[in-house]
């Protein structure tokens, strides 16, 4: 019995649908990340991914391809980031309201404009979603192959975009720029950058990676779009940051290790039949952040300026 | 870009202050009715039917009072939660953690007379909502974890733990495999107060319940401790005010009016528990607190406006085919606009050009 539940760790499938859990949560977590390097903390997380999810589906169940319903899905993500940043950047109001209310308006936008677009469907209508493709010669490699090697061009996507966003952050002077604009804005206004628009470039970034994340739901992990697929995925992502220390590498690591408990979890449910009941797995995600966010709470050191509104002319 | 800078207002006329929610109403609705056009009605006569169908019959009326219950009290946990700047987002947790109290005791458990019972049932509500949110802000304070994320999560979790309890050991068995717990004792349910309607005596307690919150907030020194804690809490401590003590009570008062609006909906509209016994009342809470200015007697009124808007979209979506979400569209843009009309009473926009110096 207890030989079955250490057997899972040595399917290869077991790794394959933890790296499939993760995409999300990396488009997630690294366009979190962005917003909140810049001095922005960005609760339009889980609004955000929820109206990604719907209208990347939607371009394509209306004829688009589906690489164009990504990138319609990062347009429609980055919009609400820009709303998100005339709010906190630019008019400097509360970062923590400005986020709910964000998270409010995408999603009630994406459930209404799905409802008057589609309002007969009674079960969700169904697109040809991204397939797998094998990557020549690594695909064939036994486990490895099949664990690494055998997924959809957007899983691939998500695991570049953490290469990029690495890149972003350390080495490009737009990088500095926004580390700066979370930890020393004045020191970066000093130098004759525009703090205000750093931290909307970022916040408009991030809000793309995000609605980006959600289209992964509904384009790649599934076919169709559900009322509430997101499910608390943004929350958590919000603190996979937190438990990343605020670095892309890290982001990766949380997020695939976050996957694992969970593509395990699920394993391991079908293993012990009905002795749990099914909601305490499902609880699992939930409590893992929260234990996640206690142990890094003790080394965890925010953004010196996150936060904290930057007003021109204004001595902090 | 656009180059401006806000300059803090020196004087703002309290005509501004009373007016400036109205004014961030009536701009979300202008907003709204670009997508009630999109659904290819038109807007006005969709208002209107918003509107007859919130306040257009006795029972209409009784309604959307009924469905103010609620949003009161989870106004009332966002508002003295944000007072202090303790970010309690889990109000639709406590709001189900006061529902399981209700299922709890009120079923059978604990038999008393209604005089009793009823406030009974209130206090352990409030108790489990408070008790919920207890260790996430000893996790705040003691550990650094932040309650936002805390919060939001553990709603989740609490949602869980009801569906749990609805399908496995707490199940009606009389409900014939719909998921849904015992009914409340005769004794502890809410008693109507217009006769064949759903409005409850619960309405009646949230206005209660609103009045000693404000008396709390502007006669008492814990008030006058929760607002120093929130505008700054370093000089507060500095100050010899107990800093930690106040969030904490803060944190039981907050969760505490969440759980009981889990005792209106548990004890009052539905007798039984549900697992959609709130379509999100925790969250529409920080829309009806920002609304009022986090002013508990103002939450009275944006509870009752925001209930309309819920109530009147249900009634004006059946009779125009405008999909039900426009009622939280609408509640989105209000949360966006009063923002906007916060920064404007606190701000003016100046145009062009960097500060002169005098």
């Amino acid at each position: 019995m207890i030989f079955d539940f250490v057997e899972i760790l040595f399917t290869a499938g077991f790794w394959a649908a933890t790296i499939r859990i993760a995409c999300p949560l990396i488009f997630a977590t690294l366009g979190e990340l962005i917003c909140e390097r810049a001095g922005v903390l960005n609760l339009g997380i889980e609004g955000i991914m929820s109206v990604g999810a719907m209208v990347g589906w939607m371009a394509v169940y209306q004829g688009a391809d589906l690489y164009s319903g990504i990138l319609i899905a990062a347009f429609v993500g980055a919009m609400f980031g820009l709303l998100h940043a005339i709010f906190s950047v630019y008019l400097g109001a509360s970062q923590h309201v400005t986020g709910i209310g964000i998270t409010m308006l995408a999603s009630s936008l994406g459930f209404f404009s799905f409802k008057l677009i589609l309002p007969y469907s009674t079960t969700p209508p169904k697109i040809e979603p991204f397939q797998p493709i094998d990557i020549p010669f690594l695909s064939d490699i036994p486990f490895l192959g099949e664990a690494l090697f055998q997924h959809t061009p957007f899983t691939y996507l998500a695991i570049i975009s953490v290469v990029f966003i690495f890149w972003l952050i350390n080495s490009t002077p737009f990088g500095l720029s926004i580390k700066m604009a979370g930890e020393n804005p004045m020191a970066l206004e000093a130098q004759g950058i525009d703090v205000l628009l750093v931290r909307s470039m970022a916040v408009i970034l991030g809000s793309a990676l995000m609605a980006v994340g959600g289209a992964y739901l509904t384009m790649s992990a599934f076919d169709a779009f559900y009322f509430g697929m997101v499910n608390g995925r943004g929350w958590i992502a919000i603190a996979l940051v937190i438990f990343a220390t605020w670095k892309p590498e890290r982001a990766l690591l949380g997020a695939l290790l976050f996957a694992g408990l969970d593509a395990y979890q699920v394993r391991a449910q079908q293993l012990a039949g009905a002795v749990i009941p099914y909601q305490f797995f499902l609880m699992m995600p939930f409590l893992l952040s929260i234990v996640a966010m206690i142990i890094a709470a003790k080394k965890t050191r925010y953004p010196k300026a996150l936060l904290i509104p930057f007003r021109r002319g204004e001595r902090h | 870009m656009i180059d401006f800078r806000l300059e803090q207002r020196e004087h703002v006329s309290p005509w501004l202050v009373f007016f400036a929610p109205i004014g961030a109403v009536i701009f979300s609705l202008m907003i709204a009715s670009i997508l009630i056009i999109l659904a290819g009605v038109n807007p006005i006569e969709s208002y209107i039917k918003l509107f007859v169908g919130a306040f257009g019959s006795k029972n209409a009326i009784a309604e959307t009072l009924a469905r103010a219950t609620p949003l009161i009290l989870t106004g009332l946990a966002a508002a003295i939660a944000f007072r202090a700047k303790f970010w309690n987002i889990g109000a639709e947790g406590q709001l189900y953690a006061g529902a399981l109290a209700v299922t709890f005791f009120g079923t059978g458990l604990i038999q008393l007379p209604s005089f009793l019972m009823i406030p009974f049932l209130f206090l352990v509500g409030a108790l489990a909502g408070g008790l919920l949110l207890l260790p996430l802000v000893l996790l705040r304070n003691y550990y650094k974890v932040d309650e936002v994320v805390t919060t939001l999560l553990t709603n989740f979790i609490i949602v869980l733990l009801v569906g749990y309890l609805l399908e496995g050991p707490w199940k009606d068995p009389m409900s014939l495999g719909w998921p849904q717990g015992a009914s409340v004792i005769d004794e502890g349910v809410l008693p109507q107060i217009i006769p064949r309607t759903r409005l409850h005596l619960g309405f009646i307690i949230s206005i209660f319940t609103a009045l000693i919150i404000w008396l709390i907030l502007s006669r008492t020194i814990l008030g006058f401790k929760i607002k120093a804690v929130g505008i700054n809490p370093s000089a507060s401590h500095h100050a010899g005010i107990p800093v930690i003590k106040t969030i904490i009570i803060v944190a039981l008062l907050s969760g505490g009016m969440a759980g009981m609006a889990g005792v209106t909906e548990t004890a009052g509209l539905k007798g039984y528990l549900t697992l959609d016994l709130s379509p999100g009342f925790g969250y529409a809470g920080i829309a009806v607190a920002m609304l009022a200015g986090l002013n508990p007697i103002g939450i009275i009124f944006s509870g009752i406006f925001l209930a309309s808007i819920y109530v009147g979209a249900d009634a004006m979506s059946r009779a125009m085919n405008v999909p039900t979400y426009l009622a939280d569209v609408i509640v989105a843009l209000t949360v966006l606009s009063v923002l906007i009309s916060i920064i404007m009473l606190q701000f003016k926009i100046v145009l062009g050009g960097q500060k002169r110096d005098i």
